[in-house]
């Protein structure tokens, strides 16, 4: 069992918890995920570490509401349990001196790609990050941000704050005018990151995306998350979860994601019947 | 002279009830019922009790058979238990998956005259009647501690045996399990029909009884890794984390939806409970039409799951004939009655998929057999110009397990071979490195769990020597 210790909305839809698991707070390294089950009948799923504190034998979880299990999560406060939390899983990002680094987190993936981008700063590299959201109410983490990059662009999609658009445009801007850009990592929806792997290439610049399968154990053994890259086949739990954008089969990763639906759906409705009868 | 009177020979064996197949297609509840006690004495008295005990030899565990079928014909059932327990910590799991017919039961003394005693259901039959006396039986009385630590890294069939012996040695045992429940393959990969999965949960708490200590959720390697646990709490490391990883056919389509490793439809099953989803959160696809590819027990298992969730056809695909199949006997004639078909000398070429993805169909070369290859078995070659296609919606491909790299990965000093297992002694279980030892589908590369259970065993006799001579 391991303790919510502390427990904010980002927004209406996405949580911040900071959890009691010592053990994973002393191993964790930027990209590393974590595999929680929230409890006795809970699916398990994959979440990417947004921090870690191993002083204090915290991690960090930011979650956004899409799913029972992710629903589930949301319902949990400050001193309720999770069941199963075990990690840390995958490979560590690689962190090295590249010159110049652009950042790009979208929706929730600004919560994993912050200890990325303060890894790569304290790496000694010049750190331009581009932080989206659907909308104002989406976007967290602004200031955290700010707090690890030379540079910050934040972008939504309906300009609803800051500057209206979608992250691609300002990380093409910056390529245009930056030769000096050595990496570009991306973490967003599977779409987003697509796209921007789509952009980097004409700038032959690598780009590393963190890519969100599904997952059952988490550890090699099922291969649910497999995808296709390159000419092979990879599990995104035990080679990744960071890849070269560039070669994602990404058609097969959208189709991958979406095996489950129509069960997410029922789920969700089994669920919301359940949940509202005890409400 | 006093002429001992000769047994007369029985040479039939009691049948073991089972569950209707037209009625067991539908359901979980184990398919195998288990002997009524009548039935189990009936069967004991028909072991010769001869002086060659040709079956003790023919155990990986070497559990005393005669004695425990002797006390359980004279209904000494505590005697029973206690013989059984002594040598075999998960005497419930062996008595349901053991492959008897090719271990104890092949040597049988009666097997030469006719059916070899029913020992695996015997076996059973004492250890569901402990568990139905809540285990009141065996009490085991455990030295007094000794002061060493060990850990053992993997709680399946190799790990639970090897810790239970250790602790049964006076050590101090800490088991780590990645998943969130122990018992390994016992757990994710057995389904329930076959292997309750309360009668592995109760060997389990047994072997806890003993004073074993078992940590969920601990990925040795991403945790603490190997050098780690040993530099700073433990005298020796036993490794036994099985053959986790799934192997791929490695034809175009295989990532396609619907497309399952064995590992995944199976953990979906019985780890996750898929089967009772919604109600479980985890879903599972059921499939109209399910190929499932290879045909050892694991391909078995997968069909007959296929089957018990709703699907209305499950194939077998395998590229040998019936007569090569690894599967036990037993367990392929369960899935013929259960109405699984089976298609030999089929090997998948590529699958086919439509505009979003999912799977459709299967191509497949016809097989035939040519000269034996490096296993014994006729190779399959194909036929030219007999391929052929059936329709699919899932397919699953149960072609065996390698080891997850994991743990060698992050342990220096390992020797691993090409097939990714780590080399280590067959006699004591020793690997090339200081104070770790290795044992079961690590080493060995997929296969049973009682051999898996022997290698454990072996491997903590070791340990126990190491660690007394370290005093």
């Amino acid at each position: 069992m391991y303790k919510i210790v502390a427990k904010q909305k980002l927004s209406p839809v996405i949580d911040y918890f900071r959890v009691n698991a010592p053990e994973i707070a002393r191993k964790a390294q930027p990209g590393q995920f974590v595999i929680i089950r929230i409890d006795e009948t809970g699916e398990r799923i994959p979440l990417t570490l947004a921090d870690w504190d191993s002083k204090e034998g915290t991690i960090t979880l930011v979650a956004m509401q899409v799913g029972t299990s992710t629903k589930k999560l949301g319902c949990l406060s400050e001193g309720d349990t999770i069941l199963n939390l075990v990690g840390p899983l995958g490979l560590p990002s690689h962190i090295e001196k590249y010159g110049t680094v652009i950042c790009v987190g979208g929706g929730v993936g600004i919560a994993p790609i912050y200890p990325i981008a303060r890894g790569l700063r304290n790496a000694g590299n010049k750190v331009i990050s581009i932080i989206g959201a659907r909308t104002k109410d989406l976007l967290f983490w602004e200031d955290k941000m700010r707090s690890v990059s030379n540079e910050l662009i934040v972008i939504t999609d309906d300009g609803s704050y800051a500057r209206k658009g979608l992250v691609t445009e300002p990380l093409k801007e910056i390529l245009e005018k930056d030769k000096t850009v050595g990496h570009v990592i991306a973490i967003g929806p599977a779409i987003m990151m697509k796209f921007c792997s789509m952009t980097t290439k004409p700038f032959n610049v690598p780009t590393t995306v963190s890519l969100n399968s599904i997952m059952v154990d988490g550890t090699g053994m099922c291969g649910c998350c497999r995808i296709s890259i390159g000419d092979g086949t990879k599990f995104v739990c035990v080679d990744g979860p960071e890849f070269n954008g560039h070669e994602v089969d990404w058609d097969i990763l959208f189709n991958r994601q979406r095996i489950y639906c129509d069960e997410e759906k029922r789920s969700l409705d089994a669920w919301h019947e359940c949940h509202c009868q005890k409400a | 002279m006093e002429e001992k009177s000769k047994p007369k020979l029985n040479v039939n064996r009691v049948d073991m009830p089972r569950q209707d197949p037209k009625a067991r297609g539908k359901n979980y509840k184990e398919v195998a019922l288990g002997y009524t006690a009548a039935m189990a004495k009936e069967e004991a008295s028909r072991c010769i009790q001869c002086p060659k005990r040709p079956c003790v030899a023919g155990c990986p565990v070497n559990v005393d058979i005669p004695e425990f079928i002797k006390a359980l014909s004279q209904d000494k059932m505590t005697d029973a238990v206690k013989i059984l327990k002594s040598k075999n910590s998960l005497p419930g799991v062996c008595g349901r998956v053991c492959p008897q017919e090719s271990q104890c039961e092949n040597v049988c003394t009666l097997g030469r005259k006719g059916a070899p005693v029913a020992i695996g259901r015997l076996e059973r039959y004492v250890a569901d009647w402990d568990l139905g006396n809540k285990m009141k039986a065996e009490k085991a009385k455990l030295p007094p501690p000794t002061g060493k630590k060990v850990a053992v890294i993997g709680t399946g069939p190799a790990g639970l045996t090897c810790a239970a012996d250790l602790a049964k040695f006076g050590h101090k045992v800490s088991m780590f399990e990645a998943l969130h429940v122990a018992g390994g393959v016992l757990m994710y990969g057995i389904p329930e029909f076959r292997l309750p999965k309360h009668i592995v949960q109760a060997e389990i708490d047994y072997v806890k009884s003993l004073g074993v200590e078992i940590r969920l959720d601990s990925v040795t390697g991403k945790l603490a890794t190997i050098d780690e646990l040993l530099k700073d709490s433990y005298d020796a490391v036993f490794l036994g984390t099985g053959a986790g990883l799934p192997m791929f056919l490695n034809i175009p389509g295989e990532n396609l939806n619907g497309v399952y490793s064995a590992n995944e439809f199976l953990t979906r099953i019985n780890l996750m409970k898929a089967y009772l989803f919604p109600e479980y959160d985890t879903p599972i696809k059921i499939g109209k039409k399910v190929a499932v590819i290879g045909g050892g027990n694991v391909a078995m298992d997968s069909a007959r799951c296929a089957l018990r969730l709703g699907a209305d056809e499950v194939y077998i695909i395998y590229r040998r004939s019936r007569a090569e199949m690894p599967a036990r006997h037993e367990e392929a004639e369960n899935a013929e009655e259960e109405g699984i078909i089976f298609k030999f000398l089929a090997n998948p070429k590529k699958l086919i998929g439509n505009d979003r993805g999912w799977v459709t169909s299967m191509e497949c070369d016809q097989m035939e057999l040519g000269e034996p290859d490096a296993s014994g078995r006729r190779r399959p070659i194909v036929k030219p110009g007999a391929e052929f296609t059936i329709d699919v919606d899932v397919v699953v491909v149960a072609l065996g397990t390698t080891p997850n790299p994991l743990i060698a990965s992050t342990t220096p000093g390992l020797e691993t071979t090409k097939h990714g297992t780590v080399v280590a002694d067959e006699s004591t279980g020793k690997t090339v490195k200081d104070k770790v030892w290795a044992g079961g589908d690590i080493v060995t590369g997929a296969a049973t769990v009682i051999s898996a259970m022997g290698a454990g065993k072996r491997a903590a006799a070791s340990i126990d020597a190491y660690l007394h001579g370290n005093k």
